[in-house]
């Protein structure tokens, strides 16, 4: 029995989250772009907003990319120049840090979201879903911290980092490598394959559009011209030089 | 040379009569949905004031507009891409819905619902946000309307600069002005310029500057880029919305909402040709006080024939052509010199200009001593500040300004003279520089204001850039999600906010 779940949540449920995640998006971007957005309520309400949101987006960015990179990169790759120990030690020091900020964040946007009347007036239940979601997550991963810390081998880390490596590379690991671990781990992996699942039905999908490619525009002004039909369908776009 | 056409719009505030029409027909056709029950495309504002949302032409608190660096590139003052960037998550220079003023409807229907009383029933206020009671009415898109509230907080008008103000506050002394405002549809928007998502663009065949709602993902720098303020976000969309200059009007030959509307007759539409190649030349001077006349720089003669040859190789339909040789706007911006730009120390080369608005005389007493010199007062004299005007429509230049005031002063003492005393005075015309031919066809169009010379607009030939067969069949005005229907109750994606009750509220729809 426990061997079936944990196959089910390790072995399939990442499939299943996965592709919802990338269908879902491309389906919602084909066919919803009004609703494709960042949903900001700053204008509604700035309090606690300034502080909550930007220690949330820099913390969970950088938890994001740490999460990326220490997930996924080969251990024969990394051991060229650290030792996993070591490695360990940095992912839970720098983690723990953008965690601490994050958590703050978090905490203020979702105590703003709950209680303020007009944030919480005009929010839609995914909204808040997906907010709390965030919070229980974050809250799961600092507490796997003391865990961490507790095999400072690291042998956790390899673990959860080769199941990782499994999952994407099409060669899942068997479940059952998972089964020692600590419950903080297997609840946060769940929870974060979760919000891949939910992903495409909420605002998260602004992350697929953060505007990086504002840096690369030539000049500052967008002219869009209807003339010259000829050999075309849609309306041209043209970036023109700096005005 | 690259030149393109723009239909824009000149305000005579010589005869805006603060009435609001053109406010509420705009409202009623655009923004009376949720979301944007508290943004006027269209807003009159009674100057002086702080105006709607609070303070806007403050920029050292809201830093809208471009800012012009020591190497004398400009970049928008909230920023160049990095520093937008990296305001994302919060926006530091984005006004509150508090600043425009929370919207709210009022229990309409206790008033027939109210059982047997002994005091009379009322209808009170109630959020339109969040559904809740409003005890108390703290400030609306008008809050100021006729000289409202104390001249203390009126006088942080921020065109009061350089000028003594406190004696304005007094009640023998004081001064107002309507200012409608909308969407300048600048040459050189700071709100296309700051979307990170490349969703405002201008249209180069109107000049109309529009937001791409499919590409809009609400991240709100157009917000802060537009120094006017006419970029609203929406949010119950999370997108941004801003007037569309009725375009579906103006495509077909219709002036917009605004213009049709007007009942003091003061808006006129028209085609400008101007050079695209130089605009950012002409928003770079070094002296804001240039900007005027540098607008006035890249807007093209239609009459002369090398400019015409070169909007016909740029693609200018000769309709256009026709069309901008009789533009009321360009006679009253660039031949008669009596329409201004909003705030060109911007430097968005706003498109969207103003004749400034004449006044009574400041004392009866002077009023006695003067008229005898050509029958004209100095225009130093009128009510109304020479530098606020000034300081609203030429960066502080006073000179064009005066100018302008003398010309219209000029019509009226002609026309006078020919139509009372019976006498053609070409002298006063020559005093303004002006021939009495030119006053005479400035009295008719900025006077008579017949229809079609107030609207000069030619039609776009859609026909033309579009293929009608792959239209056929579509779904017609939606908000931008193609035949999706963004606003049914039940949506696979991002669900629909209906979170306020329309039926327990009261509110429209």
């Amino acid at each position: 029995m426990r061997d079936s779940i944990f196959t089910i949540l390790f072995v399939w449920y990442p499939y299943v989250c996965l592709t919802v995640f990338l269908v879902g998006s491309l389906i919602r971007y084909d066919r919803e772009q009004y609703s494709w957005k960042a949903s900001s309520s700053q204008i509604l309400r700035r309090k606690q907003l300034t502080w909550g949101s930007n220690l949330f987006h820099f913390g969970i960015l950088f938890l994001l990319f740490g999460h990326t990179v220490g997930l996924l990169t080969p251990t024969s790759i990394y051991t060229l120049f650290m030792t996993v120990e070591l490695k360990q030690l940095v992912a839970v020091i720098a983690g723990g840090v953008a965690g601490v900020v994050c958590f703050i964040g978090l905490s203020l946007l979702l105590h703003r979201r709950l209680f303020d009347a007009r944030i919480r007036a005009t929010s839609t239940r995914m909204d808040i879903v997906v907010l709390i979601i965030l919070w229980v997550q974050l809250t799961l991963g600092l507490v796997t911290l003391p865990y961490s810390l507790a095999h400072s081998d690291g042998s956790a880390m390899l673990i959860l980092a080769h199941w990782a490596q499994g999952i994407l590379t099409l060669h899942p690991v068997e479940a059952s490598t998972l089964q020692g671990l600590d419950w903080p781990y297997l609840t946060h992996l769940v929870l974060g394959m979760t919000l891949f699942l939910v992903f495409p039905f909420s605002r998260l999908v602004h992350i697929w559009s953060a505007p990086v490619w504002y840096l690369g525009r030539r000049g500052y002004q967008v002219v869009r011209t209807r003339r010259a039909l000829t050999g075309r369908s849609g309306p041209k776009s043209t970036h023109q030089p700096a005005e | 040379m690259k030149i393109r056409a723009q239909i824009a719009m000149v305000l005579n505030l010589d005869k805006c009569i603060g009435c609001h029409t053109c406010s509420v027909t705009c409202k009623n056709v655009w923004t009376s949905r949720e979301g944007m029950e508290y943004a006027w495309f269209n807003n009159v504002e009674t100057k002086p004031g702080i105006g709607y949302p609070k303070d806007w032409e403050n920029q050292d608190r809201w830093n809208g507009g471009w800012r012009r660096k020591r190497n004398g590139k400009i970049e928008p003052k909230i920023g160049g891409k990095w520093r937008i960037l990296a305001n994302i998550f919060a926006n530091p220079n984005m006004p509150e819905i508090d600043d425009y003023y929370e919207p709210f409807t009022f229990d309409y229907d206790h008033l027939k619902s109210a059982p047997e009383m002994e005091a009379f029933p009322t209808a009170r206020p109630r959020s339109l946000i969040t559904g809740e009671r409003m005890e108390k009415i703290e400030w609306g898109p008008n809050w100021e309307e006729i000289l409202g509230g104390e001249f203390a907080k009126r006088s942080m008008d921020a065109n009061f600069e350089g000028v003594q103000k406190d004696i304005y506050g007094q009640f023998e002394n004081t001064f107002m002005m309507y200012l409608p405002r909308l969407c300048e549809h600048c040459l050189n928007p700071t709100c296309a310029a700051a979307c990170p998502s490349g969703a405002i663009y201008k249209r180069e065949e109107d000049g109309i500057v529009l937001i791409d709602q499919d590409k809009c993902r609400g991240w709100r720098m157009c917000v802060s880029g537009c120094p006017y303020k006419k970029i609203y976000f929406n949010w119950s969309s999370g997108k941004s919305e801003k007037c569309i200059f009725c375009y579906p009007r103006i495509e077909a030959g219709q002036p917009t909402v605004c213009s049709e509307t007007c009942v003091g007759r003061i808006r006129y539409l028209g085609v400008m040709l101007y050079d695209a190649d130089r605009i950012e030349e002409a928003a770079s001077v070094a002296d804001e006080k240039d900007l005027y006349g540098a607008q006035m720089g890249i807007f093209l003669n239609p009459e002369d024939p090398s400019v015409i040859a070169q909007a016909r190789a740029d693609g200018v339909p000769d309709a256009w052509l026709e069309a901008a040789r009789h533009s009321p706007v360009y006679k009253m911006a660039m031949e008669w010199k009596v329409a201004f730009p909003l705030h060109p120390e911007y430097r968005t080369l706003p498109m969207v200009w103003y004749v400034p608005p004449l006044s009574p005389i400041t004392a009866a007493a002077e009023a006695g001593k003067m008229g005898t010199d050509g029958a004209m007062p100095d225009v130093r004299s009128l009510r109304i500040p020479l530098r606020y005007l000034a300081n609203l429509l030429t960066a502080g230049d006073e000179e064009p300004v005066a100018k302008g005031l003398e010309r219209m002063l000029a019509m009226r003492s002609y026309m006078r003279a020919k139509t009372i005393d019976g006498v053609i005075d070409g002298a006063i015309a020559k005093k303004v520089g002006l021939t009495s031919k030119q006053i005479e066809e400035m009295y008719h169009i900025m006077a008579i204001a017949n229809y079609e010379d107030r609207f000069v607009i030619p039609t776009t030939h859609r026909e033309a850039t579009e293929d009608a067969y792959e239209l056929r069949g579509q779904c017609g005005f939606t908000f931008g999600d193609g035949c999706m229907p963004s606003d049914s109750k039940v949506n696979l994606f991002g669900g629909v906010k209906l979170k306020n009750d329309k039926a327990n509220t009261g509110a429209l729809g």
